[in-house]
């Protein structure tokens, strides 16, 4: 049943992201926008768990490739901040997918850098919460906002334990056709969706950092890269008191 | 007991308009603001990424909690037999019915995407309480307004009775509804509590009949109609009681979590250390919105006269408005324990670095919209009172008798 619906909201998120790209581009661009559509892998399918695992132990305090990354690939560097805002306050009203945190142990005083974002929790707050199921799981296990749905209640935010998600405070002038976006709806992390629905196998804060602090993969097939890694070696959850199980893994903290 | 006469509001016309004419510039200027956030985007607000939900919820939710409240003195008609709320009955539907309109109307001025809102009811979770509580605010309006019906309409008093128990146990289940949207968010330390949705119960109770006191007096007042002292008295003795409560609940709340350890923290932010928090907590809410008016209304003089009992009833309703603030933003201002066992000593993305609380400093805009939701709701209840007839000729007490029952 979930699985039907998952499956009828991606076609839906499709369709209406081709509808976007059908407005957002100028005629001439219009064929290679629809071209760029067609290599879509096979339909989401529920044997997969995207997810990804972070080394922190490779993680270079000071670096913030990840973030510029991700900024980049998902349009978020073409936000600018609106006439007449208090740069201070805008800065906590732009939106981040990413982060980089520095913490410090209470007891042993070590400190550790990583990067945080949606940890793509398999029984997301923010889903249970979302009063028009705006806030929704992919059977794949991404887990992102449709943004034609959403109606800007901030109640995910509200919800979500790690702080994940951002609400867009100002009129979008510029945007990348792989990453609507509008003022009054939240959004967050969505492990580059674009790229799995065209086949990638990487995401943008992947490919960005230099230190392979980040890898993404199928946590499902035993066979992928993240699958080995994880059986390999310890990780952890954050907060995983909360049983949320996520599908992005820490190393080292 | 004698046979109670309800006539409209009858004070004259240049007065009634003058009264809604100041209303209706507050209505106007909350409308104007609302326009002017969404149409700039809410960065023109004080809200951002980590204070997700600003001032206008404070707003929205003390009048939902206070419109449930404000039914109770109906229901403690219909339900519990007592003659003396009977009479007291229609008003108390009416206001009851405006704050919930106005309390909405701040909530949904304040989405991101308002137009959206047809979304919010066609494309239903019905996992989430904030749909539940779409349905529940939507069903509050219908059974209120049936049941403020059957007190009126003679030939349907006989399902007055039956209505007045549903509206009552409706008010109790919205109210829970209200509660646990805070209750349901287990990843902030101040709100993942089973008593949250008992203690807005209890809120509630205060907040509506505080309100409700001040219309009384207010509508009787400028109509010359005669309110007798006892009635009046009991009413107050009730707000002082419900006041009580409020106290009890809040110290039990804050007990029960200084126990689980892991809400030490919490507990120590706004009980001692969360600054604006701490003190709007202790001077507003306790003091100012608890203890002074208690003692007002138990003062064996003070507690006789209407400027004791407005005085009393305004200190509540400030305290309310103090209680969603710290409830709800101080609840947010809190850093989240994203890493229990560790400090966040540097972060991107305002964290909470240090433990230190998020940063919020309301606009003017935020308070200006929620102004004009209670102007919506006061204007609301005066229409409804000035058109129907919700009001006794006269609460005299050998009238109502409050010692029939
Ligand atoms: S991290 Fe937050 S936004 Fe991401 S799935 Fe979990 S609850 Fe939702
Ligand atoms: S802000 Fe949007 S995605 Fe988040 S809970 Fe509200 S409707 Fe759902
Ligand atoms: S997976 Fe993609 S969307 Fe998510 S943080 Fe990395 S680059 Fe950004």
């Amino acid at each position: 049943m979930s699985g039907k619906v998952d499956q009828r909201r991606r076609e839906f998120v499709s369709v209406a992201g081709l509808a976007a790209a059908a407005s957002v581009v100028a005629p001439g661009v219009f064929l290679q926008a629809t071209a760029q559509a067609e290599p879509r892998s096979a339909p989401v399918s529920s044997k997969t768990r995207y997810g990804m695992l972070i080394d922190t132990t490779k993680c270079v305090d000071g670096c913030s490739d990840c973030v510029s990354g991700c900024e980049k690939e998902n349009g978020l560097d073409l936000l600018k901040m609106p006439e007449g805002a208090d740069p201070e306050e805008w800065d906590r009203q732009r939106p981040r997918w990413i982060r980089t945190v520095k913490v410090k142990d209470r007891l042993t005083g070590t400190v550790t850098s990583l990067p945080m974002m949606c940890q793509h929790c398999e029984f997301p707050p923010c889903q249970d919460v979302c009063p028009t199921g705006a806030s929704f799981r992919r059977v794949d296990g991404i887990v992102m906002v449709d943004r034609h749905t959403c109606i800007g209640c901030r109640y995910c935010m509200m919800a979500c334990p790690y702080k994940a998600r951002s609400f867009i405070h100002e009129d979008i002038d510029e945007k990348l056709t792989i990453a609507p976006r509008g003022k009054g709806c939240v959004e967050s992390c969505n492990l580059c969706v674009h790229r799995r629905d065209n086949g990638g196998t990487t995401t943008a804060c992947q490919d960005a950092c230099k230190h392979g602090a980040i890898l993404f993969g199928d946590l499902n097939d035993p066979n992928s890269e993240i699958a080995q890694e994880l059986r390999r070696q310890n990780n952890t959850e954050l907060r995983a008191d909360l049983k949320l199980n996520t599908g992005v893994r820490y190393r080292g903290i | 007991m004698k046979k109670i006469y309800y006539r409209e509001w009858g004070i004259e016309s240049p007065r009634y308009w003058g009264i809604l004419a100041v209303l209706g510039v507050f209505l106007a200027v909350g409308g104007l603001a609302a326009l002017y956030m969404e149409h700039h985007g809410h960065w023109v607000t004080g809200m951002n990424n980590e204070i997700v939900w600003g001032v206008p919820h404070v707003f929205a939710i003390f009048l939902i909690v206070a419109a449930s409240g404000a039914l109770n003195i109906a229901a403690f008609g219909s339900v519990f037999g007592k003659k003396i709320h009977k009479s007291l009955g229609r008003l108390s539907a009416m206001l009851a019915m405006s704050l919930l309109v106005g309390g909405l109307l701040v909530l949904v001025l304040d989405l991101g995407q308002p137009t959206r809102l047809i979304v919010a009811m066609t494309e239903y979770n019905f996992k989430s309480i904030f749909a539940w509580n779409i349905f529940l605010y939507v069903g509050f309006l219908v059974i209120v307004a049936v049941y403020l019906f059957t007190m009126m309409e003679r030939k349907a008093s006989k399902y007055y009775p039956t209505a007045g128990l549903v509206a009552f146990v409706w008010r109790l289940i919205l109210t829970t509804g209200t509660g646990s949207i805070f209750g349901f968010i287990v990843a902030r330390q101040g709100y993942d509590a089973a008593i949250m949705a008992p203690m807005f119960i209890i809120m509630s109770f205060a907040y509506g009949m505080a309100i409700y006191l001040l219309m009384l007096m207010f509508t009787f007042k400028l109509d010359g109609r005669p309110l007798g002292e006892k009635l009046l008295g009991r009413l107050k003795n009730l707000l002082g009681i419900f006041a009580a409560a409020v106290l009890y609940f809040v110290l039990v709340y804050h007990l029960t979590n200084l126990y689980g350890t892991e809400n030490h923290e919490y507990e120590a932010f706004i009980l001692r250390d969360g600054g604006i928090y701490t003190t709007l907590f202790w001077v507003g809410w306790i003091l100012l919105g608890l203890l002074v008016p208690m003692g007002i209304v138990f003062h064996p003089a003070l507690g006789k006269t209407h400027g004791g009992i407005i005085a009393a009833s305004l200190l509540v309703i400030l305290g309310g408005f103090v209680a969603m603030y710290v409830i709800v933003i101080g609840g947010q201002a809190f850093p989240m324990a994203m890493f229990p066992d560790k400090v966040i000593i540097e972060s991107g993305f305002y964290d909470g670095v240090n433990g230190q609380p998020l940063h919020y400093a309301p606009s003017i805009w935020e308070f200006l919209l929620g102004v004009g939701g209670v102007a919506v709701s006061l204007a609301a209840t005066l229409v409804g009172v000035r058109v129907l007839k919700l009001l006794p000729v006269s609460l005299e007490d050998e009238i109502v008798d409050p010692y029939h029952s």
